[in-house]
């Protein structure tokens, strides 16, 4: 399947490499340099393509491709959650997934890609198990280690790998039991320039952070399940538990993981917490243009909308702003041509305002279109689609563990055309 | 860079070994001066004493730079002497990152690489699992040619583990060994085969995976397994769901019959789906007989629904191709909402989705059309997403939302991505001409688009406005006018080619406009491009024809400049329409044609989908996303139109099939019932230990962690248990699956056998529950331990019922003594046919779970001693049909074999191997002083030939013989197949002939059923002769003897008694073959009908020899 991985920064030097079969040279890479050459812009570099002998698999993640070498017929999905789960992985055990981390712990990487495919195929992929094999590195372990001369590497083989529920580690021990859980929502929503929803709906996801001794078995009921509409499980989840009863019941992993992702139906009408008011004009003449965005609240459920953001791509031709905010910050880059206004709280008393004045590179043509808005916001201890977690109980073990659920309301991709 | 640190001092922080590999490890200063090659020499110095130090810490540092140095693709090569030594290290990370190094480059440094296969081949013998499992790993890994037959071993060994990882190592093994030598094929498909058949939620991905590498045409070896993978999909992990399901894809549309055919109504766009041939589709309509779909067909489709439900996206889009490729047409549509899903996740997985969901929405519209607002498109999308999404809903697009799409369209054409406004032209272009309602506002709104700023805009409005018009010409001569009139203003070649393309064709319907144009162009003619020159050579011929009053003069000078062009296309092109239109003396017959070539009527383009003809690919593959065949794709072949006989994939008892003889059921039934049982015994297993609470959710996986419990307790035993029956020990080897069988194998042997049986009666049970069955495995992984624990004791209880029926077979009696009592199911199925009706109760149950540390051990010991004989195949050597000759031949005569004589029989038992073999007993008698190794079958001739062998016999002591059952395809011809036998030290070439008889298998039928056949094959298929008979024969005992003993078939029941019938299969085609014979007197007329004519002349031949001679 997987036949070699190159890890490639943006600038496009093959830092890592590894292979599962027999050696590939690092010339196979030329061909995606060319379509990278290509598509300009690392996002459009297309995820598969195909050269004489190879076929080569792609994703772009935090500013890395994972290039993945592949010699015959395979799911390029398959291969595509693969790259994925590996970026995930390094993110789950250095904080993040740079350039600079995989660097500084290359042996680590290096054995983590060891345990998680053999001869090509996955063969490790839990977090649970991995940890167990090959712990991550904290800084109280390399004071350790670099006293007694200890290793990273589990002296106990796991054995989750051969119980029938692989994601949880056998053994887990803690003085304060508790469970959290996060429920987030995302709006997505496309809005006209006149201010009508074209389309908008709610993804929600549910983030767990477990912390339970021995193997709790925990269910998780909803006041109003019938709100969710399609849901995908972490392995974890018992399918035939939710069809009938629609609770989820499951041995959690240890530590965090993503319980559930869902998809609130779509007959309910999503609320759009804010309206943006904007107009941006570019003038025939004069090489110039004008912009005014006001941001009010809408449907919030009495609650604040934090953490506001206007996002907007220039047309390349602007070459500087000239603007005013009532209220929070506003920066442009020129290289990049983004705008970003970062709003902070809305205050529904004393709407910000951004107003001034962009300036065109001359003799350039009048941009077609103007460019649309991507709004970021926040609203705590809101689901907006009204799901609420009726109760949490747990079975198989006799301790009473603390548990909480969080709602944050998120602006996914929110986009305002103009 | 850091240059202070020093390498002795950095312990195991990693931050500093980076620091270290890049700094110079004698001093500090000099380490910026160093050039590539004299720091890697330098440092590779310094790193070979390190390894070489008696320093755990050290050797652990210098193996992690090491590593470091082959992570970033430096060549580490020549530290192989020293690190290979540290191949045995105590310390797990030394030893896990030597091995990594080994991996890497043992296959340029085969012959020190051998130096570490000890240490691994110690290794695989470990009592940990683990150890035994990387061992396996890191050994096949390595790709050294010589070690192929230790890997060999190795893989064998492990296949037959007690512990599933190893086994799942063992299947990954398999795929390496594969590529290192792919001559392996024959043993390895044997292992797999082995394999297939364990219940490990661990090793069912793996294996399926080696099969798929391996040998993806052996379809039959699935058969058996089928039900059992369809049920313990939903616990295998990820990976293997993936792999699994597409493998039944392939399966299904081999087995089945198309769903698809009686809900042609439900198909809404009525268009004849593109899998369908006509052929099938008329045959259909004349049957006309109501489908049913297959239970197992059904099982696939509800047992991979819920994997719908999981986060990896992999998953959810096989499944759901699954659902497209095999799936009734009005149950697709339960897997849009999941491929909606997966629009949410990283934007790889969207372009992919996106792609199938192109390919999906162009056949069927109605599935994704209410989900039409999740293809918009956003400002923030990459590119080729943009294009997918747009792609889409032009798809979508039909008279009742295509006011909608137009106008999501209308912001698209605006969009700053220009490749991606082009797109939407194009993509307006095919709306209109698909929907007519709309063509003339879309007509209009590009019209509109021809003032827009932008240059590719215009040109691609002019390219798509070109098309449309060509559709439907009549009204259109206002918009051709105002193409003219931007005509100057137009500056990429290819709109204005169009332009000039438009006027041409329609240059009487724009009169005056026309010659204007050419006016123009040919004051430009020489700074044009050579496509817009070509176009206007073009007008000008075309106006020459229509109006050569006016244009006369234009259109030779425009000639003229042409015929002195730099480039010969147009050169040509001038040269070309000069002899065609103008008249002269030399201008033959075209000129007055010249009109009609030039100015017929061009069908109009059709705009028609890039993904149109995607769908000759399995949705969800390599091949589809890049619309290309990949190498090593499986094509997806059409429905069978008769679906093959379902009764392959049962594991019960067979019911009296009609066409086989029951020798046939005895075999399959018995080879089959041993999943079933079991999946019994570990049901009872887990029953007693569910309350440990950590083995607690899944049956399926219980049968892990039971058997790793028992393989635990065995390891600890096996230093302990030196002495074993060799019978046992050889029945572990034997034994493919783990704990849950060595608990049957520690019983006697009459215990075994009632045990056998009782699983007859068991699965008989079981088929009437098998749909609850299926349902509870799935549920098992959400249901707690209790609800477990209590439904498998009431099942076990339920089974000591039906155990107490079946205890009276009697005893077998066991010839040969220690090749026979192997425990693979088939030596059992001798008593299997009177088991169902008798009733007796003297059974007391089998403690099943005393035994288990006993014969563990003794199995551990088994796994030391390798392979030795276990590997025997046994054969079924039991039964010789009642009317069968047991006519033996000789294979090989001792003088020629050096002490090793053979002789072979047909069993005239169906081949268990593969149903188109015919099996062959041989019998290997070792008649020298000496023992003999490694009796194996060596090279065949011709090298196509098919032959299913037996296992090596390891060791043949002197004057002992063992029996050993192969398999041989013949093809249905008596051509010999050639082989060699092969000792430890010498091969002899051997050849087996069969008797035209033995190629065929009995086949039971009615008189009626057999006159229906005869009467189908008459004519040519017939053949007969008149034979003179021995007086004495004219019985019909023995008659019926003489036939049997030259063709193994099967006698029909006569209502006449001068009149014989016989009748049977060809083994490798099925054909049936059909004898009859009318007895007068000392007379007789044999009668043969069959499509094979050889096989009727040479059976023919070969019966009248016999009873002339009875």
């Amino acid at each position: 399947m997987i036949h070699s991985l190159f890890l490639i920064n943006q600038s496009g030097d093959i830092f890592l490499e590894k292979h599962w079969k027999s050696v590939i040279g690092r010339s196979v890479c030329d061909y995606f340099f060319e379509a990278k050459e290509k598509a300009v812009e690392p996002e459009n570099v297309p995820p598969v393509l195909q050269t004489p002998h190879h076929y080569l698999i792609t994703i772009f993640r935090g500013k890395l491709f994972f290039l993945s070498v592949i010699q015959t017929e395979v799911s390029p999905l398959f291969v595509i959650e693969f790259l994925h789960r590996i970026a995930d992985t390094i993110q789950d055990y250095f904080g993040e997934c740079s350039e600079t981390v995989i660097k500084d712990n290359v042996v680590t990487v290096y054995e983590l890609l060891e345990e998680m495919l053999d001869n090509g195929f996955p063969l490790a992929t839990e977090s649970n198990i991995l940890k167990e094999m090959i712990k991550p590195p904290t800084i109280l372990r390399s004071v350790v280690n670099t006293l007694t001369g200890g290793s990273n590497v589990g002296d106990m083989l796991p054995t989750g790998q051969l119980s029938n529920i692989p994601w949880r580690r056998a053994g887990v021990k803690y003085t304060n039991n508790e469970a959290y859980f996060d429920v987030i929502e995302e709006i997505d929503a496309i809005v006209d320039k006149s201010g009508t929803t074209v389309f908008a709906e709610i993804q929600g996801v549910i983030e767990a952070c477990v912390r339970l001794s021995g193997m709790p078995d925990l269910t998780l009921s909803f006041m109003n399940p019938s709100l969710l509409d399609d849901v995908s499980f972490h392995p974890c989840v018992r399918f035939k538990r939710w069809e009938a009863e629609r609770v989820l019941s499951f041995i959690p992993p240890d530590g965090n993981f993503t319980l559930m992702n869902y998809h609130v139906s779509s007959q309910n009408v999503v609320a759009i917490p804010v309206y943006v008011k904007q107009s941006i004009n570019f003038f025939e003449s004069g090489s110039c243009g004008r912009l005014d965005i006001t941001i009010g609240p809408k449907q919030t459920m009495g609650k604040t909308v934090e953490g506001l953001m206007v996002t907007v791509h220039m047309p390349k031709a602007v070459l500087s702003v000239n603007l005013t905010p009532t209220q929070g910050s506003c920066t442009y880059d020129s290289a990049t041509k983004v705008l970003v206004w970062d709003i902070g709280k809305l205050n529904p008393q004393k709407l910000p305002n951004l107003r001034g004045s962009l300036s065109m590179q001359s003799g350039a043509p009048k941009p077609e279109e103007n460019p649309s808005l991507n709004i970021d916001l926040k609203i705590q201890q809101l689901a907006i689609s009204g799901l609420k977690v009726s109760r949490l109980d747990m079975y198989g073990e006799k301790y009473k563990p603390f548990k909480g659920v969080k709602y944050v309301t998120k602006a996914g991709k929110f986009q305002v055309r103009s | 860079m850091s240059t202070s640190a020093l390498y002795n001092d950095q312990g195991g922080a990693e931050p500093a070994v980076e620091a270290a590999q890049e700094s110079a490890p004698t001093s500090a200063g000099s380490a910026a001066a160093f050039g590539l090659f004299s720091a890697d020499f330098k440092k590779n110095e310094d790193l070979k004493e390190m390894l070489e130090s008696s320093k755990e810490s050290l050797k652990l540092d210098a193996m992690k730079r090491v590593v470091g140095l082959i992570a970033r693709g430096k060549n580490a090569s020549e530290l192989f002497p020293a690190v290979v030594k540290n191949v045995a290290s105590k310390n797990i990370e030394l030893k896990k990152l030597v091995y990594v190094y080994l991996v890497r480059y043992a296959e340029e440094q085969q012959d020190l690489a051998l130096l570490s296969i000890s240490t691994f081949q110690r290794a695989l013998k470990d009592p940990n699992q683990f150890i035994r499992a990387s061992a396996l790993r890191v050994l096949s890994s390595i790709r050294v040619p010589i070690i192929v037959p230790i890997m060999m071993l190795a893989i064998k060994e492990a296949a037959a583990d007690l512990s599933p990882y190893v086994r799942k190592t063992s299947a990954h093994a398999i795929q390496k060994l594969y590529s290192l030598d792919p001559e392996q094929k024959e043993q390895l498909i044997e292992v797999i085969e082995k394999l297939l058949k364990d219940k490990s939620t661990l090793v069912a991905g793996s294996v399926v995976m080696a099969f798929e590498e391996v040998c993806p045409d052996r379809i039959d070896l699935i058969h058996k397994n089928y039900r059992k993978l369809c049920n313990l999909l939903v616990d295998v992990e990820e990976w293997g769901q993936v792999v699994i399901i597409s493998m039944l894809t392939r399966y299904a549309r081999t087995q089945f019959v198309s769903p698809w055919q009686q809900d042609a109504v439900f198909d809404e766009n009525n268009e004849k789906t593109f899998y369908e041939s006509d052929s099938e589709e008329r045959k259909d309509q004349m049957e006309s007989k109501p489908y049913i779909m297959d239970p197992d067909h059904r099982l696939l489709l509800r047992n991979t629904k819920p994997l719908l439900q999981s986060r990896n996206t992999a998953v959810v889009m096989s499944v759901a191709q699954l659902y497209w490729h095999l799936a009734p047409k009005h149950e697709i549509s339960v897997v849009t909402k999941s491929l909606v899903r997966l629009l949410r996740s990283h934007r790889e997985v969207q372009f992919v989705v996106l792609q199938n969901i192109a390919t999906m929405s162009i056949q069927r519209k109605g599935m994704f059309e209410p989900f039409m607002k999740s293809f918009y498109v956003r400002s923030t999308d990459a590119t080729h997403i943009k294009t997918l999404k747009l792609e889409i809903l032009t798809n979508l697009a039909n008279e009742a939302n295509i006011s909608t799409i137009l106008r999501e369209f209308q912001t698209y054409v605006k969009s700053q991505d220009k490749a991606f406004a082009a797109a939407t032209i194009q993509a307006i272009g095919r709306c209109a001409t698909n929907i007519t309602e709309v063509t003339d506002t879309c007509l209009n709104g590009l019209v509109l688009l021809l003032s827009n700023r932008d240059e590719t805009v215009v040109a691609e409005s002019v390219v798509v406005i070109k098309k449309l018009l060509q559709t439907q010409p009549s009204q259109h001569c206002d918009i051709i006018k105002h193409m003219a009139k931007i005509f100057d203003n137009i500056t990429v070649p290819m709109a204005r080619a169009s332009i000039l393309w438009l006027m041409g064709e329609y240059c009487e319907r724009v009169p005056k406009i026309a010659p204007d144009v050419l006016r123009k162009m040919a004051k430009t003619f020489t700074a044009e491009e050579d496509i817009v020159k070509l176009q206007t050579v073009n007008l000008a011929a075309k106006l020459y024809l229509t109006n050569s009053k006016q244009t006369k003069l234009l259109t030779q000078y425009i000639l003229n400049l042409g015929k002195y062009d730099q480039n010969y296309d147009i050169r040509d092109r001038t040269r070309f329409i000069r002899q065609l239109i103008v008249p002269s003396e030399k201008s033959g017959a075209l000129n007055k044609y010249a009109r009609r070539i030039l100015l017929a009527p061009k069908p109009a383009p059709v705009l028609e989908s890039s993904f149109k003809d995607r769908d000759r690919y399995q949705l969800g593959t390599l091949s589809h996303s890049l619309n290309i065949k990949a190498t090593g794709y499986q094509e997806l072949c059409d429905w069978p139109a008769v679906a093959p006989d379902p009764s392959v994939r049962n594991v019960e008892v067979p019911q009296p099939v009609k066409e086989w003889a029951p020798s046939v059921g005895k075999t399959k039934q018995a080879k089959s019932d041993k999943f079933y049982s079991d999946d019994e015994d570990e049901k009872e297993e887990e029953g007693s230990d569910s309350g440990t609470g950590n083995s607690s959710s899944s049956s399926s996986s219980s049968s892990s962690s039971s058997s790793s419990s028992s393989e635990e307790s065995g390891s600890e035993s096996e230093e302990e248990s030196s002495e074993e029956s060799e019978k046992t020990s050889s029945d572990s080897g034997k034994s493919s699956s783990g704990s849950e069988e060595s608990s049957t194998e520690s019983e006697s042997d009459q215990k075994k056998k009632k045990k056998k049986k009782k699983n007859i009666k068991k699965t008989l049970q079981k088929r009437n529950k098998q749909p609850t069955v299926a349902d509870s495995d799935s549920d098992e992984n959400g249901n707690g331990p209790v609800k477990r624990a209590s439904s498998s004791s009431a099942e076990s209880s339920s089974e000591t019922d039906s155990e107490d029926s079946l205890d009276s077979d009697p005893p077998k009696v066991q010839q040969n003594k220690n090749i026979q009592v192997k425990s693979k199911p088939k030596v059992e199925k001798k008593p299997k046919n009177e088991v169902s009706l008798l009733d007796l109760d003297d059974f007391s149950p089998a403690p099943t779970s005393a035994p288990n540390s006993a014969y563990v051990s003794s199995s551990l010991l088994s796994d030391l001693e390798g392979l030795s004989l276990s590997n025997v195949s046994t054969s079924f050597q039991v039964t010789t049909p009642t009317f069968g000759p047991v006519k033996t031949y000789e294979l090989l005569h001792h003088m020629t074999g050096k002490g090793l004589s053979a002789k072979y029989h047909f069993p005239r038992q169906p081949c268990l191997y593969q149903p188109s073999m015919v099996a062959v007993q041989v019998t290997l008698t070792n008649s020298s002083d000496h023992s003999l190794e490694e009796i194996h079958i060596g090279g065949r001739n011709p090298a196509s030939l098919n032959i299913h062998c037996f296992n090596t016999v390891e060791r043949l002591e002197s004057e002992a013989s063992v029996t050993v059952s192969m398999g041989i395809d013949f093809s249905d011809s008596t051509q010999a197949a050639n082989f060699q036998l092969c000792t430890k030290e010498d091969q002899f070439n051997v050849s087996i002939q069969p008797a035209v008889g033995e190629l065929l298998m009995p086949c039971t039928m009615t008189e009626q059923d057999f006159c229906k056949e005869q009467g189908k094959l008459l004519g040519m298929n017939e053949t007969s002769a008149t034979i003179t008979m021995a007086t004495a024969s004219t019985s019909v005992q023995t008659v019926r003897k003489q036939v049997l003993s030259v063709a193994n078939v099967g006698v029909v029941s006569s209502s006449q008694s001068t009149f014989h019938r016989f009748a049977g299969r060809t083994v490798s085609s099925g054909s049936l073959v059909l004898l009859s014979l009318e007895v007068k007197d000392s007379a007789a007329v044999l009668t043969i009908n069959t499509e094979k004519s050889v096989v009727a002349s040479m059976l023919l031949r070969d019966l009248k020899q016999a009873l002339a001679q009875a």
